[in-house]
Parts: structure tokens; sequence; C-alpha cells
């Protein structure tokens, strides 16, 4: 066999590195002083909440935020959990503000808008205890379906936003985020970008300030937002913003880096560093505080440089206002709006005729994620890539790879919870001739997240597609959250565990009907049944997530095949699974093994990276995969 | 002592990059240099292309490495290698693991793999190291030890002592998986030698 393979997908989840916080030796091998710390930007994020006195944090799992509440939670004398959604983790966190506790909401940029509403009126009531809200955004769209730049938030909503370029400052930077938000009675927007969080640098270990003390405490004309209280606050809000101006200008996380060169640069976030690699010896002038801006700053800066550059990533949010100031600058018309950037792209930029040359990239086959090999989500996907008629209404999850080929089942996604809504109002728009064809499939934690109100609405609003809830028992995507079907909390402990049958059920859904997904068969028959019907119908389509510790203890006997019964006729191979491989034969080599001349091929199991789940071997119709019954 | 570099490591999801990557960087760190380390997660962990850019000297900024400037490629996977032909240069060093794991495309038969590509490398003059790791993980009796003996053939080309790799394995990895992954280290590190 040329193809020598890892257990893909296992290795990286069940590592043998220690957690980190156990991993206190390492201080000692790695660092001569014991206060310094090798963390990644979101556990130094989390490490700097905890030492600024935050007892309370709420967030919604989301790519690249998530490691910060799960690291948050490992500090003692704090609460922190997962939330069903973004908006509920933000209104927990005001919540704890209001009684005079430092608190923390986490959720990555798409996140922010779905929190939008609490976010545009907590910059209104302000806050008793420091609140920081934190929006890690995805440029290039590693892991996301948009690339928004959610500094705009910062504008629109009239609060402070501060942006770290490295783990250190992240974690000294929360510090001066709680500072600022009580000290100007406002909550305050903290910008991360996958190169903070999921960069890792070295942080300087520092000590937990006194925990402020709460109680409740009864302030309605700050804390009741009706107009005629909203009115009084609206100015308030603007008198805060004008302070804020005047504690940017001498912030120390705004500052000039003077240098030489006819070029001054101004940056904040992580091309501030590309702009130190690319020019280093030019003066820049580094914003860590990015709305609101410092103007008497920036107007000395432009002064003292005869050409001004503004090196951002995505919208040009920093180069409109410093232009709006008057002042004239270089920004988008050299600096790429889409996507990262890197110190290359800077100089390329900037200086172009000092980028070297570069080797060309080759053509190469494409590596895409992939369903993991025995992933429940597979069989229920085979199910619905054989109804080419019916239209996949899909949603944000591990699942959505049920879009790429060889299944290819998913016809559109948008945003959480979105897959129900959409479904519904196609059904609306296409009437009668779309009876039977309408499906529509999301993911527990999608579900709990924004699809419970959909799916009331398909029914208050008599429609008829069918809804899939993919019920794995926990936030796949991101790594294995726990979420309210998962019967545990953030740390693991026995919770209040959703019942989707009496939930749906009790939504007015009369038709509920649970498949396990690996019988393949019995799915495709439901699938059938539910999607004819012509009233609102839920499949929950139940199977653990094969990565999950417990199912990878109980190891399932494996399948292999039986090279000799294989007729090629690629019924497995189109499940695409990473366990099969197909192999091509021509029709000489077809003869040589005993196989019809015409035969193309056969399929064969790795039988290494299966996991045992069984759904190939349900749709083989001439007993050529096995199951390899253990000794 | 050379003062900064760049190592670049990739792969497929799950064969134990990040682990790779993180032992290399407590080894710079111990060695006394600033370090920078920047990962993808999310997406990446489903089977599809992973990389991790590390790189060190007095004081780093960017945890990007720029197209070009890799000195050092760890590719655990042969496509995984010749991917990332644009960012390195004339003096690279690129020690690349025999195994091959078919891209979706090649295992549904549409696409074939690229047969002798690492010729892609080596007819540019770039100094290209081959080796079986998963053969040495098989030998030392822990598949999962792959990234580790990577790391051991990696370390050749740094000016670290392998004596702080052995430390740094102590101190960082669970019992008991030390001694193997120890010996894994050494038999990667062993393996460059015998080329």
């Amino acid at each position: 066999m040329e193809t020598q393979v890892a257990r893909l997908g296992l290795m990286l989840s069940s590592g043998t590195l220690l957690p980190a916080k156990e991993r206190a030796k390492e201080v000692e091998v790695v660092f001569e002083s014991e206060k310094k710390l090798w963390l990644s930007g979101n556990e130094a994020i989390a490490l700097g909440a905890w030492e600024a006195g935050i007892t309370v944090a709420s967030g919604y799992p989301g790519t690249p935020s998530t490691e910060i509440m799960g690291n948050f939670n490992t500090y003692d004398g704090v609460y922190a959990e997962w939330a069903p959604n973004e908006k509920v983790g933000l209104e927990v966190a005001i919540g704890a503000s209001f009684t005079g506790a430092r608190a923390l909401a986490t959720m990555k940029h798409v996140g922010l808008n779905v929190a939008a509403d609490p976010l545009f009126t907590s910059a209104y009531t302000g806050v008793r205890g420091g609140l920081v809200i934190l929006t890690a955004d995805d440029p290039e769209m590693h892991s996301s379906q948009n690339e928004q730049d959610n500094r705009n938030y910062a504008f629109a909503a009239k609060m402070p936003m501060l942006e770290p370029s490295d783990p250190a400052e992240a974690k000294s930077m929360i510090g001066r985020a709680i500072a600022l938000s009580e000290e100007l009675d406002t909550p305050v927007l903290f910008r991360i970008t996958t190169r903070i969080a999921h960069v890792k640098g070295v942080v300087e270990k520092g000590e937990q300030v006194e925990v402020p003390q709460t109680s409740i405490e009864k302030v309605p004309a700050k804390l009741v937002m009706l107009p005629g209280n909203a009115r009084v606050r609206r100015k308030y809000v603007e008198e805060r913003m004008a302070k804020a101006r005047e504690i940017a200008e001498t912030l120390p996380e705004n500052h000039i880096e003077p240098g030489t060169g006819k070029r001054g640069f101004i940056a904040a976030g992580t091309s501030y560093n590309y702009v130190k690699e690319a020019f280093p010896e030019a003066p820049v002038l580094k914003l860590g505080m990015v709305w609101p801006l410092p103007e008497k700053m920036i107007r000395e800066f432009a002064d003292t440089v005869e050409e001004l550059i503004i090196v951002e990533e995505l919208d040009p949010f920093l180069e409109n206002h410093i232009k709006a100031m008057g002042i004239d600058c270089h920004g988008q018309d050299i600096i790429p709006t889409q996507g990262e950037l890197n110190s290359f792209i800077v100089k390329k930029a900037v200086a172009p005729e000092s980028i070297p040359e570069l080797f060309e990239p080759l053509e190469l086959p494409m590596r895409p994620p992939n369903m993991c090999a025995g992933c429940p989500h597979r069989g229920l996907f085979y199910g619905l890539s054989k109804m080419k008629n019916v239209f996949v209404s899909g949603d944000i999850g591990c699942y959505t790879l049920g879009f790429l080929p060889p299944l290819s089942a998913m016809d559109a996604c948008v945003c959480m919870g979105a897959s129900i809504t959409m479904a519904h109002g196609m059904a609306k728009a296409l009437g009668k001739e779309s009876e039977g064809r309408l499906v529509s499939v999301l993911g527990d934690s999608t579900f709990l997240h924004s699809g419970i109100t959909g799916l009331l609405n398909t029914v208050y609003n008599s429609s008829y597609a069918t809804t899939i809830i993919l019920d794995n028992r926990i936030t796949a995507m991101t790594g294995h959250q726990n979420n309210p079907a998962s019967g545990k909390s953030i740390s693991g402990e026995p919770a209040n565990q959703i019942d989707f049958e009496q939930l749906c059920t009790a939504l007015g859904v009369k038709r509920v009907v649970v498949v396990n997904p690996n019988d393949v068969n019995a799915t495709r028959k439901v699938l059938k049944e539910e999607i004819e019907s012509p009233e609102p119908s839920v499949i929950i389509s139940r199977a653990p997530c094969i990565l999950l510790p417990e199912e990878i203890k109980r190891k399932k006997p494996v399948y292999y095949t039986r090279l000799d019964n294989c007729t090629g006729c690629t019924a497995c191979v189109q499940m695409g699974c990473p366990a099969i491989s197909w192999h091509p034969i021509t029709p000489a080599e077809a003869v040589e093994k005993g196989y019809r001349e015409k035969q193309k091929g056969y399929a064969e199991i790795t039988e290494v990276q299966c996991n045992g789940c069984g759904q190939c071997a349900a749709v083989c119709k001439f007993e050529a995969i096995t199951k390899r019954e253990e000794n | 002592m050379k003062q900064s570099g760049n190592i670049l490591f990739s792969g497929v999801g799950g064969q134990g990059i990040l682990l790779a990557s993180e032992l290399t960087a407590y080894a710079q760190l111990a060695a006394g240099y600033d370090v920078k380390k920047s990962e993808v997660h999310g997406m990446a962990q489903r089977g599809g292309s992973v990389e991790a850019h590390l790189r060190y000297g007095e004081r780093v900024y960017s945890p990007l490495i720029d197209p070009g400037c890799a000195d050092i490629l760890v590719a655990f996977e042969i496509l995984e290698a010749v991917r990332y032909l644009p960012y390195l240069h004339k003096d690279s060093a690129v020690v690349v693991n025999t195994q091959k794991i078919l891209p979706p495309a090649v295992a549904l038969g549409k696409m074939t793999y690229p047969a002798d590509i690492l010729s892609e490398l080596t007819s540019r003059n770039i100094n290209v190291v081959a080796i079986d790791a998963f053969a040495i993980a098989e030998q030392v009796g822990e598949l999962k030890t792959v990234n580790v003996a990577m790391v051991g053939a990696m370390s050749n080309f740094l000016a670290v002592d392998p004596a702080v790799f052995d430390s740094v394995i102590d101190n960082t990895i669970k019992e008991p998986f030390r001694e193997v992954n120890k010996k894994a280290f050494e038999a990667g590190r062993a393996a460059v030698y015998a080329k």
C-alpha cells in the first residue's frame, strides 16, 4: 500500500501536551524569569481578564474567539459560561456589570451582529462594573462566512474600542479596557483578529487587582432605557465620547515611535507588526485605541512626515476618519482592502522595487477540510444527496462541509439559524410548486442559537418545509464546546439538558421523528416521508460526534474491503469518507485482478482511518465491505 | 548563532503539526530568543491543509512568515511541501516526510497524485531532506510520534543543543509518552545524518 495514513482527526484533539494550567513547569525550562509565560492571544486575554478583576464572563463559541472562555474558566473565583448565543452572552455580561462586577462577553465578528441590539443601548446605560465586549474578527475568512470589519461598530455604537498587536498587549489592554470602562461609564469594545487570537508570544504574568464588591442598586434613570431617560443618556454618550477623545491623546497605548525617512505610518493591531517588519527605521504612530481617534496626535505626526501612509486590514476605517480631519494620506489607494496583510504585502504596496522574485506556486490538488471519517452527518447528507429535486437550506457548522463534492448536498448558507427561515421564505414565494422539495438542515447548537424562533415562525405561519436538527450533542466545529443539548456545563459538570422532541412539540410541530443517521437506509426512508409531508415536520438526526472523547474510548470495530467482491460501482466512494480511496485500474490490471475487463477501478478502506460507523457497508450492494470483528 | 529565522510547518489536519511547532518554539525560547508563532484553528482541523508559522529573533513583530522567507520548511506530507514553494528561497532547507495522504479529489479518482513531485523543489536547487517519519514512528512503537520524529530531523538545521529538546519533552509531554517521544526525536535526528 503506497498510502500510509495517520489516524486523521484523532491525534490533534487527543494531543499529548499537558493542559495549559498544568504546564507551570515549562516556565522553568523555557524562561529564566518565572513571570514569563508563552501564551496565545486568547490565553493572554483570559489571564488579563482575571488579573483585571473580571469575575463574570459569557459568550458563544466562534473561531477565532473560542479559547478565551475555556481558559478564563480555569481561573479561581470566576464564573464563565457558554450562552446559547451572543445576544444572551452580552446581556448576561451587562447584567453582571449592573451589580458592580467586572464582566466580559466574547464572540466572533458575526456574533456581534447577533448581539448588536444590547450593544447599542448598553452604550446609553453605561456600566457599574467595567464591561469589555470582545469581538474576534477573521480577515481572510479562515473560518468565517464574511470578512466584516467590526471597528465600524465602535463608530456606530459610540463606544471606545481598543485593539492590541500581540498576546502581551492583549493581556495588558484588557486591564486598560476595564479602567476606561469604569472611568467613562461605558462598555468598551475590544477587537482582536485571527493573528492575535491564534498567535503565541511571550507574556508577562501580573497580579490580580482587588475584585470589586457587588450589590443591588436601583438607578432607574440610568438603567431603564425608555424615551425620557434615553434622551438624557443620549446627551451623556456625546459628552463621554468627547472625554474619550481627550483621553486618547495621552493614552500610553497611542504613541509615536520616532524614526527616519520621509515616510510615516499609522497602524494598529497586527498591521502595526507588518509595518515594523517592512520599514523598521520609519516613524510610526501606533494606535492601541482605534476609536475615538487622537486627532491632535495624528495632526502632529502628519506634520512631521512628508508622506503619511495608513496601513490597516479590511475597511479604510482609520483612513476615512483621518481624511475627514482634512489630512492627506495614502491608504486603500495602495494597501489591499480584502484579506489579511503581511509585511510582504505592505512592502510591495509601499516600495514595490524592494520586492525579491519569488518561486511561482504550482498547480496542485487542493486539500479542503472534510467531514471526518465516521461523522454521523455524512449519513444524513448522503440521503439528501440522493434527492436531487430537493433544495437544501443549510446553516453554520461542521455540516456546512456537506456542501463539498461528492455529497454536494447544500444549496444555501447565510448565517446562524437562517436555514429554517430561508426555507420558509422560499416556500411562501414558490407556493405549491415547492411542496416536497424544501428542507432545512442545522446543528443542535445552531438550532438553540437562533433556530428556535425560525421554527416557531414556520409553524405559526403554516409552512411545510422540513427541519432537520443534526443532534451530535456538542458544538463540534469550534472544538467541542458543551451546549444546552450536551447535558454538561462549560466545566463538564452535569447540567440541565434540552429535550428537542418536547421543545419542537411545544412549538406546535406535530411530526417529530428521530433517526440514527448511521443507519443510512432508514434515514433515507424518513427523509422521503417527512419532506413529502404537507405540514411542518422535524427530523432529529441523532448520533454523537465521532471525536467526542467517550466515543474515541468506545472503540468500534472497523470495516474492511473484500476486494474480490468490489465491482467498482463507487457507491461507497460517493459518500466522500476520507477513509475510502478509489484506485483506478487499466483493463489489463482488471483482468489480472479477476475483475470484469470493463471495471474501471476498485474502492478500498484505509482501516487505520476508519471509525466504524458502518455507513459505507450499508450502501454496498455486493458484500464488499465487512466489519472486522475484534479478536 | 543565527540571529533570527523563520520555520514553516505544513501538513494535513490531524498529523500533530501544532505540537511539533510548539516543541520547536519552546526550544527556541529556551535558547533565549523572542518567538512568535501563528496557527489557524477551525476549518483546518477537518483533514484540510494546516500550517504553522514560527519566527524567532531578538525581537519579533510579525507572526507571519513572508513569501520567499522560510529558512526551514518542515512538511509532514509531500504535496504539502511543494504547495509552499512560494515561501521558499534558494537557501531554504526542506525537511519532508515521505508520507502521502490523498486529497479528496484524488481519493475520489477525479485527479491523480502528482508523481515525483519533490523534483519541483530539487530542480530549483533547494536542499530537500526526505525522511520516512511514519516508519520511524512505527519503529519506536507509537504512530503518534511522527511529529516529534520530524522535529528531530529538523533540529539538525537549528543552532540549538539537542539536549534542550530533551528537557522540553520532559517538561511538556505527559507520561507515559516521554520516553517514546525522546526515542522518536533521536531517530528523526539520526535519519538526516544517515542521508
